[in-house]
């Protein structure tokens, strides 16, 4: 008797053996996963950032959107998944505004079957009303496997994707750099403090990716034209308020112009009297 | 650095659709992380970096406006954007795609047979098969009806004798696309490599496209099968019909290498001081940049509204030697603007405007030149042949 975990759907095939008029017998087995990434639209790192006149927010004008770099590795893990497992699907999910359609398609375009926006119309968000909302959604999915990036580069948080695995009831698995997938389990590598650590982990799972476990693959141009044809369902956000709010967002100081001294004696007295760093 | 992020002074990214902007910005992104890092390289050694061949085609960029046999199948604005951004790496670059796709997979793809369309285009599309194109000769260049050479039907093949010259890909192509009298009238053959009779020969010591294969091709009589023919065209038309399309992908590509220099002479110009401020502060340098800001806007709505014509069924051939013309010659003027503003260091191959400037040497030549171009549409406005 096979036990057969919930979260897979197990498709047996029955053969006969060539030659044979025995009894048949189990020959291969397949299964469907769903696989699921947690993706973000944030501003590329080398945006030139203005503050929005409410002082709490970022002014869109003149920033470039793109997809998260860490969530592009969990679309490449998941990818890679699909192409172990066969039969399964990958579908990518984000929390945000309409624009948010433009990094979904990027996703669909790198091979990702279906995409679901929850549309929050842009409202402001925390990670603790991210996780409540997009854990809402996965409740109701057959999701097992989940990836999302380590971390949104915009926030910095790195809360989500452990938020999301409490709030599922499911085990998580941080940052990993190596990922080997089995049936029903997983063996993923951490790099921690001065060592390498080793995690064992029963499916279904959420996992968070770090830099340095793929390559994410371009985005080709059938997949682009394919792209336009998949799915992309968008849903309306559940009405879940943030438990943090932003005071206040400003910029470092600008850099003061540095001076140049004549002698060592005037560099000394200007680190001992200006700087006072000694 | 940052990554490219091109030049769009009027918000024509606005007139695309997401699609083409996606294209675009992949491929933009494939030029910055493989093929950047290695040009000047090979540049230098005069190499085609022919290790990308297969990236080329998984990326689907090759033949990638065809319909079918394994091609992309994308709009004409999306596939002259893709070229943009490959010319924006090199002319080289954006001149192995051409070949492949508008020279060789477009006249088999209208003009083969089911069986040359199934035997060729598949592996063109992912690079398994390289084609070259041969029209141009020695002696006739902006002149190819005079062609010298010929084929003769001898029953049960085609003998062919004559040499072709100028051939981008000649000596790494699979398939030779080359066009020769029968009887008089121009046909198209398809020549595979290893055909008894058939020899390639490098152009060596080129100061323009060095990053890309430029040959010789030699047919001495040379058995061609009688199915390797064209069969569903003759005369100069045939060949014309192929450059068109690559004069459109030229028109997008030479705005890519306009956005390269200008990108690159802008950040000098922030960065470069000069009398104690940045070289930008100074009235001529602006000029300089604001004529190439100005002249490349421009271009890119020229080569925009050229894929709207073809995309609509509306496009004239004089509408693209109108668009090939000019943004050749806007590149090739944003060049030595480029380089003028860069002094001295302009010069040295630590900067890519030399590059560029030398291989639009060629782009301005190739593909119909300057001044045919420039008849081309004086016919079509005056009514009167100026070419002969």
């Amino acid at each position: 008797m096979i036990e057969i975990p919930a979260f897979l759907h197990w498709f047996a095939l029955l053969a006969q053996g060539p030659g044979r008029a025995a009894a048949p017998t189990l020959q291969l087995v397949i299964k469907v996963m769903d696989i699921v990434v947690c993706v973000k639209r944030v501003a590329a790192t080398d945006s030139q950032i203005k503050i929005a006149a409410d002082g709490k927010s970022l002014d869109p004008a003149g920033i470039e959107f793109v997809l998260n770099p860490y969530d592009e590795i969990a679309v490449e893990a998941a990818l890679a998944a699909k192409e172990q497992f066969g039969d399964s699907t990958v579908t990518v999910v984000t929390l945000g505004s309409a624009d948010a359609q433009k990094e979904l398609r990027t996703c669909l375009a790198m091979g990702a079957d279906k995409a679901v926006l929850i549309n929050d119309g842009g409202r402001s968000q925390d990670a603790f009303s991210t996780a409540e909302t997009v854990a809402d959604y996965l409740k109701g999915t057959a999701a097992s496997l989940i990836f999302c990036g380590k971390q949104a580069v915009d926030g910095d948080e790195s809360q989500f994707p452990p938020r999301l695995a409490e709030l599922l009831g499911m085990p998580c698995v941080t940052e990993i750099t190596s990922l080997t997938l089995e049936d029903g389990s997983l063996v993923a590598e951490r790099d921690i403090e001065g060592a390498r650590e080793v995690v064992n982990c029963s499916l279904p799972a959420v996992i968070s990716t770090n830099k340095g476990l793929n390559e994410p693959r371009y985005a080709n141009l059938k997949g682009i034209m394919a792209a336009k044809k998949k799915p992309l369902e968008e849903i309306e956000a559940a009405a879940i308020d943030p438990a943090t709010s932003i005071e206040s967002l400003s910029l470092p100081p600008a850099r003061s112009e540095g001076k140049i001294v004549e002698t060592v004696d005037q560099l000394v007295d200007a680190l001992k009297n200006e700087a006072k760093v000694l | 650095m940052s990554r490219f992020k091109g030049a769009d002074f009027y918000q024509i990214d606005d007139l695309f659709s997401e699609e083409e902007r996606m294209a675009r910005d992949s491929v933009r992104d494939w030029v910055d992380a493989e093929f950047i890092p290695i040009i000047e390289e090979h540049n230098r050694n005069a190499t085609f970096p022919s290790e990308l061949i297969p990236q080329l085609g998984e990326m689907g960029v090759l033949g990638a406006s065809l319909q079918g046999y394994g091609c992309a199948g994308m709009s004409p604005v999306a596939y002259g954007l893709i070229l943009q951004e490959l010319e924006r790496g090199d002319s080289g670059l954006r001149s192995f795609v051409s070949v492949q796709g508008s020279l060789c997979m477009y006249p088999i793809h209208a003009y083969g047979s089911e069986e040359q369309k199934e035997r060729y285009l598949p592996k063109m599309a992912t690079g398994e098969l390289i084609g070259c194109f041969g029209l141009t000769e020695a002696d006739f260049g902006s002149n190819p009806g005079g062609m010298l050479t010929r084929a003769e039907d001898k029953g049960d093949h085609y003998l062919l004798n004559g040499s072709k010259y100028w051939i981008t890909n000649g000596c790494i192509a699979d398939v030779a696309i080359v066009w020769a009298k029968l009887d008089g009238e121009i046909r198209g053959f398809l020549v595979d490599k290893g055909t008894p009779g058939y020899s390639t020969n490098t152009i060596k010591n080129k100061f323009s496209l060095r990053a890309s294969v430029t040959s010789e091709l030699i047919f001495a009589d040379c058995k061609i099968p009688k199915e390797n023919i064209l069969g569903e065209i003759s005369g100069l038309k045939g060949p014309l019909s192929c450059l068109s399309q690559a004069r459109f992908g030229i028109a997008f590509g030479t705005v890519g290498s306009a956005m390269a220099v200008y990108d690159e002479a802008l950040r000098y110009s922030q960065t470069r001081i000069q009398f104690d401020r940045p070289i930008a502060r100074f009235q001529l340098v602006q000029e300089k940049l604001i004529w190439m800001v100005s002249e490349i806007t421009k271009g890119q709505l020229l080569a925009w509204r050229l894929g709207r014509l073809k995309e609509s069924g509306k496009l004239h051939h004089s509408h693209i030697s109108m668009a090939k013309r000019n943004n050749c010659w806007m590149a090739l003027e944003c060049c030595r603007k480029a380089r003028d503003l860069l002094g001295a260091n302009g010069i040295t191959d630590e900067y890519q405007v030399m590059r560029h400037m030398c291989n639009l040497e060629s782009v301005i030549t190739y593909e119909g030149t300057h001044d045919v171009h420039g008849l081309i549409i004086g016919r079509e406005i005056t009514g009167e042949n100026a070419i002969l």
